[in-house]
């Protein structure tokens, strides 16, 4: 026996793969009538060999528990999620479109400030950000550029469309793991390959590369591009080393830079060498301890003066993470329509800021049945899930936000959509899921090909985050229309 | 190239070659010490003199047999030079430098490790210890192998030319010293046994083949120490690795004082041999050289690696 394909129920919610019991999307039609052509030990050995790949090919993250730093294997599931490509050409465009806007907008607000002048988002808002840094204003990255990296959380609704849920703007992280699970999808259902019309995602580390290399403050050929990496101790070490590998990038550790004469340079064999472009995976707060945090061992000392004087670009620069905040996030819209006069392509989710006497009110009456999230945390740490939450935690959130009301902001129970996920031997039941492609933007902009999809393994459960039990699946961008097939 | 990457790279090529010999080790004792006559007391324990482990060890156990000697080696993470312990330094190295070896060592790397991990019992009873043995130096052989036919000539293949030659020649010149040490404990003008140690020698250093179509004569004590020590085409000899050190090193920037200087003082030290030395005084021989060949990894990491503070 197979899957039981007609007793799978997706209920209320959108499902990405069934439409009704038994039947497939469009996209997915093609996959279903492979799964459902495997038998139960089929699909045992293609989950057994997953796994097994996994451990060889060492994917793995790094979870931080009391008992010191664990490396575990990076958890996936074999039925791949399908989108169709014409429904995610418009969520390309739509993605593009933000973080054009977004940087127009990081921009003004470090120098003139326009969008405060003119009265769109109010100036306590910005004033109290803990992510605005004073220490960047009046200075002018190349191409009026930013957040060079984006990873944008979206959620489908009920509706099958995509909202955006959070944008990304400091490090963000997981395009590894999107790139790692095509490879494990290769390895164990090859057969699917040749049967559908999936769009490649492999490009992305070229076209990073080109990012960044475009960024150099030096003309020159071949400029140097060096991975900045908190060091083994991080939760996503093993992406930072893999997109250096993929990149042909060096991996370096703050104690393998040094700033001399306001230029940066990598201690090497042959003695010092000139960077041109730092692609960094540590905090703001922790890059310069000459500038920020002065216990910082992670960062290195001068790497703000050397960025200021214009001798090196990082990715992202310092204090792009401003709009990061999920205060800030409530404007996105009115930040599209200000800066680029056009209709947002991407709806919000819907969102209450507390700071607003009237908005408050409604949140404090309503959190059995809001999502409350702290403005700058990220993880999905920090934040009340009312409908599942207890008294004492409702309590206990009412007090927060009262204390400190710009600091929360509150949106309705997301309806995130499911797909069909092994959660035993042969047996596929719906579970929650999010998806976060990767965009980049410096000369020219680019969106990964799908992303990375994260699944929440526990039923009924919308938390997808991998340090929190999520697990992920591959993403695919189906062509449904033209071609042979 | 980054001085720390550098270092993790040659650390890397270290260890493997300490894996692959520290499993051939095993597997010959194996097999020698069913031909030894009992009068022999030759033990498992010189094992752990050949790799100067003797305090480790003792701190360890209390018996010095079979068993505490094969688990020490493979499977004790205490011990810096067991199996298990060199292939966790390589998956740290190798995981910390993915952006200069080939992607596909992290994957052998990874292989390897699972496989001790899940068989490392097999290895310590003695039914199927070849087997997982070979499975090991097969394992080495294989991440070689991939890296030989592949690795662009880059400063990374030379440090890990430069860790796997200078790891080779230590191994040589101890495997070379347990000899000469077993021999001189022969209370008997025993030729056979004589024999069977020198031939135990070559085989630790995959060169018998090699000594019998070179020397074309029999085994004895002074052909082997001469053959081992000057042939320079036999990859595991001083004289192969040292040229080979020596060669990696002037692909290397800034390495003509050091190469100059590793030059001059090896022809020196080689005046101490002139071919017939033997017993004790090959033993001090060998001793200057492992003295000299610390003296090159001190320099090596003096002139490329990160200065710790």
């Amino acid at each position: 026996m197979s899957i039981a394909w007609n007793d799978y129920q997706a209920g209320e919610f959108y499902d990405e793969l069934i439409s009704s019991p038994g039947n497939a999307r469009k996209p997915a039609q093609k996959l279903l009538s492979y799964l459902k052509s495997l038998s139960e030990q089929e699909v045992d050995a293609r989950r057994l060999a997953a796994e097994a790949t996994i451990r060889e090919m060492g994917v793995s993250f790094t979870v931080y528990t009391e008992e010191g730093n664990i490396d575990r294997a990076w958890p996936f599931d074999i039925i791949p999620r399908v989108i169709a490509k014409n429904q995610w050409q418009q969520t390309d465009a739509g993605l593009k479109q933000r973080l054009k806007a977004l940087n127009m907008f990081i921009d003004d607000l470090y120098h003139e400030q326009k969008i405060i002048k003119d009265g769109i988002i109010p100036e306590f808002v910005l004033k109290q950000s803990s992510n605005y840094r004073a220490e960047c204003e009046g200075i002018s990255p190349a191409f009026g550029v930013w957040a060079h990296i984006c990873g944008t959380d979206l959620v489908r609704h009920t509706d099958g469309k995509f909202y955006v849920l959070e944008d990304n703007l400091r490090v963000p992280s997981g395009v590894s793991y999107m790139l790692e699970n095509r490879s494990i999808m290769k390895r164990v259902m090859p057969e699917v390959f040749e049967k559908v019309d999936i769009a490649p995602v492999g490009d992305y580390p070229s076209r990073l590369f080109d990012t960044l290399t475009a960024l150099s403050p030096r003309a020159i050929e071949k400029p140097v591009v060096v991975v900045l990496t908190p060091g083994i101790y991080n939760s996503a070490y093993f992406e930072h080393a893999f997109l250096a590998q993929q990149m042909g990038a060096e991996l370096v550790e703050g104690s393998d830079l040094v700033v001399q004469d306001d230029c940066v340079y990598t201690k090497t064999i042959a003695g010092l060498e000139r960077v041109d472009v730092i692609y960094r995976r540590i905090d703001d707060l922790f890059l310069d301890p000459e500038c920020f945090h002065r216990d910082s061992v992670l960062g290195v000392a001068g790497l703000m003066r050397a960025w200021r004087a214009g001798n090196v670009a990082l990715a992202n620069a310092p204090g792009a993470g401003v709009a990061d905040d999920k205060v800030i996030y409530a404007f996105v819209p009115e930040v599209i329509k200000y800066y680029l006069d056009e209709s947002p392509l991407l709806p919000n989710v819907e969102t209450y800021l507390c700071y607003d006497d009237k908005q408050r009110q409604h949140v404090l009456a309503n959190l059995d049945k809001l999502v409350v999230k702290p403005a700058n945390e990220s993880g999905g740490y920090g934040m009340l899930i009312g409908p599942h939450s207890t008294k004492k935690e409702r309590e206990h959130f009412a007090a927060l936000i009262q204390a400190n009301p710009r600091n929360y902001i509150a949106q309705p129970t997301l309806a995130l959509s499911t797909a069909p996920t092994l959660v035993g031997r042969n047996v596929a039941e719906p579970r929650h899921l999010d998806l976060r492609p990767f965009v980049l933007q410096g000369k020219d902009s680019y969106v990964t090909t799908g992303g990375l999809t994260r699944v929440a393994m526990k039923k009924g459960s919308l938390v997808v985050n991998s340090s929190q039990g999520g697990g992920s699946k591959d993403t695919w961008i189906v062509d449904t229309e033209g071609g042979a097939n | 190239m980054l001085s720390k990457v550098a270092e993790r790279v040659y650390w890397t090529a270290r260890y493997l070659e300490r894996i692959e010999s520290t499993a051939r080790l095993i597997t010959i004792y194996d097999k020698l010490l069913f031909d030894l006559p009992r009068s022999v007391s030759l033990s498992w324990y010189n094992l752990i003199s050949i790799n100067s482990l003797q305090s480790d060890f003792d701190e360890r156990f209390s018996v010095r047999d079979e068993r505490n000697v094969v688990k020490f080696m493979l499977g004790d993470s205490n011990n810096p030079c067991s199996v298990v312990s060199s292939l966790a330094a390589i998956r740290e190295n190798v995981r910390t430098t993915r952006d200069v070896v080939l992607q596909e060592t992290w994957e052998l790397t990874n292989e390897l490790n699972l496989y001790v991990q899940e068989n490392l019992q097999q290895g310590i009873n003695r039914s199927k210890r070849y087997e997982f043995l070979d499975t090991i130096i097969k394992g080495c052989q294989q991440i070689h192998g991939l890296l030989y036919g592949n690795m662009p000539h880059d400063a990374a293949w030379w440090f890990l030319r430069l860790g796997r030659n200078l790891e080779r020649a230590d191994m040589t010149t101890r495997n070379l010293d347990a000899g000469a040490a077993a021999v001189l404990e022969v209370i008997e003008d025993d030729t056979y046994v004589r024999q069977i140690i020198w031939g135990t020698v070559l085989r630790s250093l995959n060169a018998e083949q090699g000594y019998r179509r070179t020397v074309r004569g029999p085994v004895s004590g002074s052909m082997v120490a001469n053959y081992l020590l000057l042939d320079a085409n036999l990859p595991r000899s001083i004289e192969h690795c040292f040229i080979s050190i020596l060669d990696s090193c002037e692909k290397l920037p800034q390495s003509q004082p050091l190469v100059e200087q590793l030059k001059h003082s090896y022809d020196k030290l080689s005046l101490h041999f002139d071919g017939e030395t033997n017993g004790a005084a090959l033993r001090a021989y060998l001793n200057e050289l492992q003295i000299y060949l610390a003296k090159v990894h001190t320099d090596i990491r003096e002139l490329w690696f990160p200065k710790y503070s």
